[in-house]
C-alpha cells in the first residue's frame, strides 16, 4: 500500500518552546489513522505542518508524494479538513457556506449543483439548507463543517478533534458519518483525545504527548502490548481493597484520582476475593485504550 | 530581489473567489451598506456645499459646490476602501476565522489580500458612482468627461486599501484602528485639498501635504469633475500606485508573519 502522508522528524519550535520534537509519521492510504494526545500535546500544530499552514522548522514532509514546501496548493486541493474550531462563515446560509467554499477551489457550475444535494444529504441538513449558521447546533455545525471539507471530493480528510464538545448523540452521528467516509474509500486522519473515539474509528494510531510520538499501531495492539486484558475499577475503601487483592499473582494497582484500576490476566480470582466486601464496589470490565492512554501520558490532569 | 517580485500582487484567479464572496456578502445586506456609505458624503455634499457655498461662490475657477464636490468624491474612497480594509478584514481575519478556512483551501494568504484589496477598492467605486451621481444631478458635475475619475476612484480606493491591510495585520483589537482614524485619515480629511486649496495653508505644511495620497487623489479628481485641465497626471499617478503596491506588499508580509506561524 502506498503512502499518503510520509512525514520525517517533525519540528515545531514557539520562541524558545519545542512543541513538536521530532515526529514521524506514515499513513497509509485507505486507513482511518488517529493521533491521539492530551490538550498541548501538539497535534493541532502538526495537522498545520501537514497542510502547509504552519512552517516546520525542521524534516521532511510528503503529501500524495509532494514535498509540502513546494506543493502546498496542490495538497490541499485534494484535501478536506475539519478544523478544531469552527469557522463556518456567519454571513451565509448553510448552503452558500458548501457554496462559496467550493469557488475556493474554483467548483462551480454543474459540478457543484450536482455535490451539493448529496452534501446536505450527508450532513443530514436537506432541510435546513436555507437556515441561517447561528441557529444551528452545534452538532448540525460539525457535520456541516464535515460537508465543507467534502465539496472537493478530497482524498484526504483532516479532522482534528471532530466531536469534541457534542453531546453523545451528536457524537454518534458523527461516527456514522466518517465511517461512511472511509467505506467510501476516503483517507482519514484524526485527532482526539476520546479512547472511545480513537478505539472506533481508527485502524491505526499514534500517542502523541509532548510533541514526541510515544507508540504506534493497532488499538487492539497497543492494549495488548501495554496492559493486562482485564481491569477491576475499585471504589471505596482504598487501602482494604489493596490489602484484600495484593495476595493474588499477577495483579498491577493504578490509581487516578479516587478510583483505583486493578490489572490482571485472569479476574476471577480478584473477583472472588472482592465478593465479600461490602465497602468496596467494583467494576470488571476488558482493557481498552484509555488504560494505555493513562499509562503512556501519565496520570496528572490537563487542560 | 526574487523576494521582492514575490511580494508584487499575483493576481490568480484564485483571488477572485474572495471578491466575490464579499460582493455576494454585500448584495445582501445591500441597503445598510448603501446607507452607511452615501449617508455622510451626501449630508457633506448638501449641507457644505450649499450652506457654505451661498457665502464663497466661486473657488478655483468653479462653482464652490463642485470644489467641494470633488473633494468629498475623493475622501469617500478613502474612508470606504480605509474601512473595507480595517473592519471587515480585521473581524474575518480574527473573531470570525474566516482567513483560517479559507487558507485549508488551495488559496494562500496573498490571493485572500488580494481579494480584499480589490474588493476594498471596489467598494470605492460603488460609493463614489453614488456620489457621483447625486453630485450630477445638484449640477456639481461639468459633463460626461468627469466619469473619469471612477478609475481614478479605484486606484485611490486600492492605496488606502493596503494601507488599511497593513492596519489590519498590525491590529490586536478594533480600537487600534481608532487610533489610525483620528491621526492619520481624519487630518488628512482636513488637509488635504478637500474643503479648500492646499495653497492656503502654510508653507511647511505644504510640503507636508504633499506625500499624502488624499492630496493627489484630490488633484486628480477636481478638474476632472470640473472640466478643467489636468496637470502633474504621472505625478500624482505615481503617488497613489506607490502607496497602492507598497501598501500591499507590506500587507501581505506582516500578515503571513500572524497567519503563517
Ligand atoms: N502560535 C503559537 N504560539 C506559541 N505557542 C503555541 C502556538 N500554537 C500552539 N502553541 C503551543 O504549542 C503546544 C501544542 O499545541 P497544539 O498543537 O494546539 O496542541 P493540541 O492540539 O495537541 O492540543 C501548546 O503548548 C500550545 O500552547
Ligand atoms: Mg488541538
Amino acid at each position: 500500500m502506498t503512502a499518503i502522508i510520509t512525514a520525517r522528524g517533525l519540528v515545531k519550535r514557539y520562541g524558545e518552546r519545542i512543541v513538536v520534537r521530532g515526529v514521524d509519521i506514515e499513513i497509509p492510504a485507505r486507513c482511518c489513522f488517529g493521533v491521539l494526545g492530551p490538550n498541548g500535546a501538539g497535534k493541532t500544530t502538526t495537522l498545520r505542518m501537514l497542510l502547509g499552514q504552519s512552517p516546520m522548522d525542521d524534516g521532511a514532509l510528503d503529501v500524495f508524494g509532494l514535498p509540502i514546501r513546494t506543493h502546498g496548493r496542490d495538497i490541499r486541493a485534494r484535501t478536506g479538513v475539519v478544523p478544531q474550531t469552527d469557522n463556518l462563515d456567519p454571513d451565509f446560509t448553510v448552503v452558500e457556506n458548501l457554496r462559496i467554499y467550493a469557488r475556493y477551489f474554483g467548483i462551480g457550475g454543474k459540478t457543484l449543483a450536482e455535490r451539493i444535494p448529496a452534501l446536505l444529504e450527508f450532513a443530514g441538513l436537506t432541510d435546513r439548507a436555507d437556515a441561517g449558521i447561528n441557529t444551528l447546533s452545534g452538532g448540525m455545525k460539525r457535520r456541516l463543517i464535515i460537508a465543507r471539507a467534502l465539496v472537493n471530493d478530497p482524498e484526504l480528510v483532516v479532522l482534528d478533534e471532530p466531536t469534541t464538545g457534542l453531546d453523545p448523540q451528536a457524537r454518534h452521528m458523527i461516527w456514522g458519518r466518517l465511517r461512511a467516509l472511509r467505506a467510501a474509500g476516503k483517507t482519514l486522519l484524526l485527532t482526539t483525545h476520546y479512547m472511545e473515539e480513537a478505539e472506533r474509528l481508527c485502524d491505526e494510531l499514534v500517542v502523541m504527548d509532548d510533541g514526541r510520538i510515544l507508540e504506534r499501531g493497532t488499538p487492539a495492539a497497543l492494549i495488548r502490548r501495554h496492559v493486562e486484558p482485564e481491569v477491576l475499577e475499585l471504589q471505596g475503601e482504598a487501602d482494604k481493597a489493596r490489602a484484600t487483592l495484593a495476595p493474588l499473582p499477577n495483579g498491577r494497582f493504578e490509581a487516578v484520582a479516587d478510583t483505583y484500576y486493578y490489572y490482571t490476566h485472569d479476574a476471577r480470582a480478584a473477583i472472588k476475593q472482592l465478593e465479600g466486601q461490602a465497602a468496596i464496589s467494583f467494576l470488571h470490565r476488558p482493557a481498552n485504550l484509555e488504560d494505555v492512554f493513562l499509562k503512556l501520558t501519565g496520570r496528572d490532569l490537563r487542560d | 530581489m526574487t523576494e521582492l517580485s514575490h511580494l508584487l500582487p499575483r493576481l490568480r484567479h484564485a483571488a477572485f473567489a474572495v471578491w466575490r464572496r464579499n460582493a455576494l456578502v454585500f448584495r445582501k445586506f445591500l441597503t445598510p451598506s448603501l446607507f452607511i456609505n452615501f449617508g455622510e458624503p451626501f449630508i457633506y455634499l448638501l449641507g457644505l456645499g450649499y450652506g457654505l457655498g451661498m457665502f464663497i461662490g466661486n473657488m478655483m475657477n468653479m462653482p464652490y459646490l463642485t470644489f467641494l464636490a470633488s473633494g468629498i468624491l475623493a475622501s469617500a474612497a478613502m474612508n470606504t476602501a480605509s474601512f473595507e480594509a480595517m473592519y471587515s478584514v480585521y473581524t474575518r481575519m480574527v473573531p470570525q476565522r474566516t482567513y483560517d478556512a479559507i487558507l485549508a483551501t488551495p488559496l494562500e494568504i496573498e490571493d485572500v489580500l488580494a481579494g480584499e484589496w480589490l474588493w476594498s477598492a471596489t467598494k470605492s467605486l460603488i460609493s463614489a458612482a453614488g456620489i457621483l451621481a447625486v453630485a450630477g444631478v445638484l449640477g456639481a458635475v461639468d459633463g460626461w468627461r468627469a466619469l473619469w475619475t471612477l478609475p481614478v476612484i479605484f486606484l485611490i480606493g486600492l492605496s488606502f486599501a493596503g494601507i488599511g491591510l497593513i492596519m489590519s495585520a498590525l491590529a490586536r483589537g478594533y480600537d487600534f484602528f481608532n487610533y489610525y482614524m483620528t491621526l492619520v485619515l481624519t487630518p488628512m480629511f482636513i488637509l488635504s485639498g478637500v474643503f479648500y486649496p492646499v495653497t492656503s495653508l502654510p508653507l511647511p505644511l505644504q510640503t507636508i501635504v504633499q506625500v499624502l495620497p488624499l492630496t493627489h487623489a484630490v488633484e486628480l479628481v477636481r478638474p476632472l469633475m470640473a472640466g478643467l485641465p489636468l496637470s502633474n497626471v504621472a505625478l500624482h499617478v505615481a503617488v497613489l500606485t506607490a502607496y497602492a503596491l507598497s501598501g500591499f506588499a507590506i500587507a501581505v508580509l506582516l500578515t503571513r508573519r500572524r497567519l503563517l506561524v
